[in-house]
């Protein structure tokens, strides 16, 4: 490849109109970067903030994040689902520590400004100020009005159990905002039984966060770079597949039916990672039965932009919420959990399972370790640009794997919303 | 805390400074062989553990899985290399009866990766349960319960 004498371009311009090579800078720049938070993470989105069932009961919390914004999600007396900012309105103290709890009201520990679950700012320590000698000192003043004090508060949807909220007050519903396509597959998973948590990874990864979600829209490397995947037949670019995005591109579902194990052919001629005949010695790590609510496909692998992606590997089921630490860095946080009605051995089953996903997953620790390998080319050479190719240049849903039309897509919508 | 006379103490000290050595040297295919045939080796976070969540990071249940283990280790998973190196403290024996024995450790695991500086990697402590057997001391359950819930991207290597 022809490289530039150039290697920092000053004001970097995309050339043409296409989606299909992303300059690199795209990931590394700091003020683009902030462009991002502003029109992806803190307007016309919703980002996901939880499972209803992390906060069963009145009172639980959890504290999470959108973006790089600290949020708390709370259960209320009335048993609505509450989100507000995790900023003290009194002198922008980030209050709330544990991860996850059970509070009456949120007071912050610096001069005690006591707000309710709902955040609204329900009295400050000394507000009539002091009487002393027959005399009143200080205290607030008379126009203080606790109801212009609050915490910041977010727009809140829920739907079968998965929590989402927005900073932006405007936001179109949350229906439309997914889109019919893609609530098919949302639904498919979260269709109203009852979920039961089984647990949390996190990582932090030092990559761009739009790195994992076209990881996730990317069906060309699983069959490549994890080779018990295409061991075992899980994803191979010859299984019957389809890939579905939403009217806007941003939004996709990766769907695909397991293969023969071990076969061979097109899909694995030339592929280092393919190791005929590797057996496991304890094969009850794919001990998979299939589940009805599956309808079909054993893998459906769902991308919302931009903040999660929601896994039904076989029997393992996760949310991996993305919360982005600058350009190139990222908090990863996965949440493993089942149904309410699974007998034990589908609970084990998914546990057993969940070996192949998250910070040391068979199949998913080189995700993590891609990526960062990646953020690394970028930040070394940000004139250059990725070549995503495969299946042309324009962005469509297909009915096979063999195709790169997810990250386009992405691309395309990026382009639109940035302006760039 | 219970009794355990010095050789045994001796014994077992030398048990874990054996099975830290062998993984700091990364002689992945002597790792099973610390485990009984049925036996449990977790890794998990500490939130899981402390709020009863069963999910663990990397959790067996036999010796043929942690075989498994070896041969992605070895042959499967793409990873940057790095070293690791244990610093394990003594052993606080909790029980000790008939030739098995519950014990706890600290531990703290370095890596250093190729063109980076030494950094502290995991810490927590060991739960395990040991037992005497013909070919010496095994694990029957070894439980790595992590502070370092904040993973830094991977965990490849066991613990």
């Amino acid at each position: 490849m022809n490289d530039s004498q150039v290697v920092f371009p000053g004001i970097a311009t995309w050339e043409g109109d296409g989606t299909s090579r992303v300059p690199f800078w795209a990931y590394t720049d700091p003020d683009l970067y902030r462009l991002e938070l502003e029109r992806f993470f803190y307007t016309g989105h919703w980002c996901y903030v939880g499972l209803e069932a992390e906060i069963p009961n009145p009172g639980d919390f959890k504290r999470t994040a959108i973006g790089e914004r600290s949020v708390i999600l709370a259960r209320d007396n009335d048993g609505a689902v509450n989100v507000v900012e995790n900023v003290c309105a009194h002198r922008g103290v980030q209050f709330l520590r544990p991860r996850f709890g059970n509070r009456r009201d949120f007071i912050c520990p610096y001069h005690q400004w006591c707000y309710s679950l709902k955040g609204d700012l329900q009295g400050v320590p000394l507000r009539k100020g002091v009487k002393q000698d027959g005399r009143v000192q200080g205290g607030m003043p008379p126009q203080f009005r606790n109801e212009e004090h609050g915490l910041t508060k977010l727009k809140v949807a829920t739907r079968n159990g998965v929590v989402y909220a927005s900073f932006d007050h405007s936001v179109p519903p949350l229906e439309e905002y997914i889109g019919p396509a893609m609530l098919e597959y949302v639904d498919r998973t979260f269709d109203g039984r009852k979920l039961k948590v089984l647990g949390y990874s996190r990582q932090r990864i030092a990559g761009n966060w739009k790195l994992m979600q076209e990881n996730i829209k990317d069906p060309y490397h699983p069959g490549l770079l994890h080779t018990w995947f295409v061991v075992f037949g899980l994803w191979r670019a010859d299984n019957k597949s389809q890939l579905v995005m939403d009217e806007h591109f941003r939004h996709a579902a990766m769907i695909s039916r397991r293969g023969n194990e071990g076969m061979t052919g097109e899909a694995t001629k030339g592929v280092s990672s393919f190791k005929q005949g590797m057996k496991l010695n304890d094969e009850r790590f794919l001990d998979v039965v299939a589940e009805e609510w599956w309808k079909g496909p054993t893998v459906v692998m769902t991308t919302l932009f931009p903040s999660v992606i929601l896994q039904q590997q076989v029997n393992s089921v996760s949310t991996r919420h993305i919360q982005p630490r600058g350009p190139g860095e990222f908090d990863f946080v996965w949440t493993h959990f089942g149904f309410e009605e699974d007998s034990p051995e589908m609970e084990r089953r998914r546990l057993r399972q969940a070996n192949l996903f998250g910070p040391a997953g068979f199949v998913s620790a080189d995700d993590g370790e891609v990526i960062e390998l990646a953020q690394n080319g970028f930040e070394q050479k940000p004139f250059h640009r990725t070549v995503s190719e495969l299946g042309g240049y324009t962005c469509e849903n297909t009915d096979h794997l063999v195709t790169e039309t997810l990250i386009r897509g992405m691309y395309d919508y990026w382009r639109r919303v940035m302006q760039v | 805390m219970s009794e355990v006379d010095p050789k045994t103490f001796f014994e077992l000290v030398q048990f874990q400074a054996d099975y830290g050595a062998v993984l700091d040297a990364g002689d992945w295919d002597r790792w099973p062989e610390f485990f009984l045939e049925e036996c449990t080796y977790k890794v998990q976070p500490r939130e899981n553990y402390d709020r009863g969540l069963p999910l663990a990071t990397m959790a067996f249940e036999s010796r043929g899985m942690l075989k498994d283990r070896v041969y992605g280790i070895k042959e499967t998973l793409f990873h940057d290399p790095y070293y690791q190196r244990h610093v394990v403290g003594l052993p606080r024996v909790l029980m000790s009866e008939g030739g098995r024995f519950e014990c706890e450790s600290n531990y703290a695991v370095f890596r250093t990766k190729l063109d980076d500086y030494s950094r502290v990697f995991n810490v927590g402590r060991y739960l395990d349960v040991i037992v005497r057997t013909p070919e010496g001391l095994k694990f029957a359950s070894r439980l790595v319960i992590f502070d370092s819930e904040m993973i830094p991207n991977s965990i490849i290597y066991p613990l």
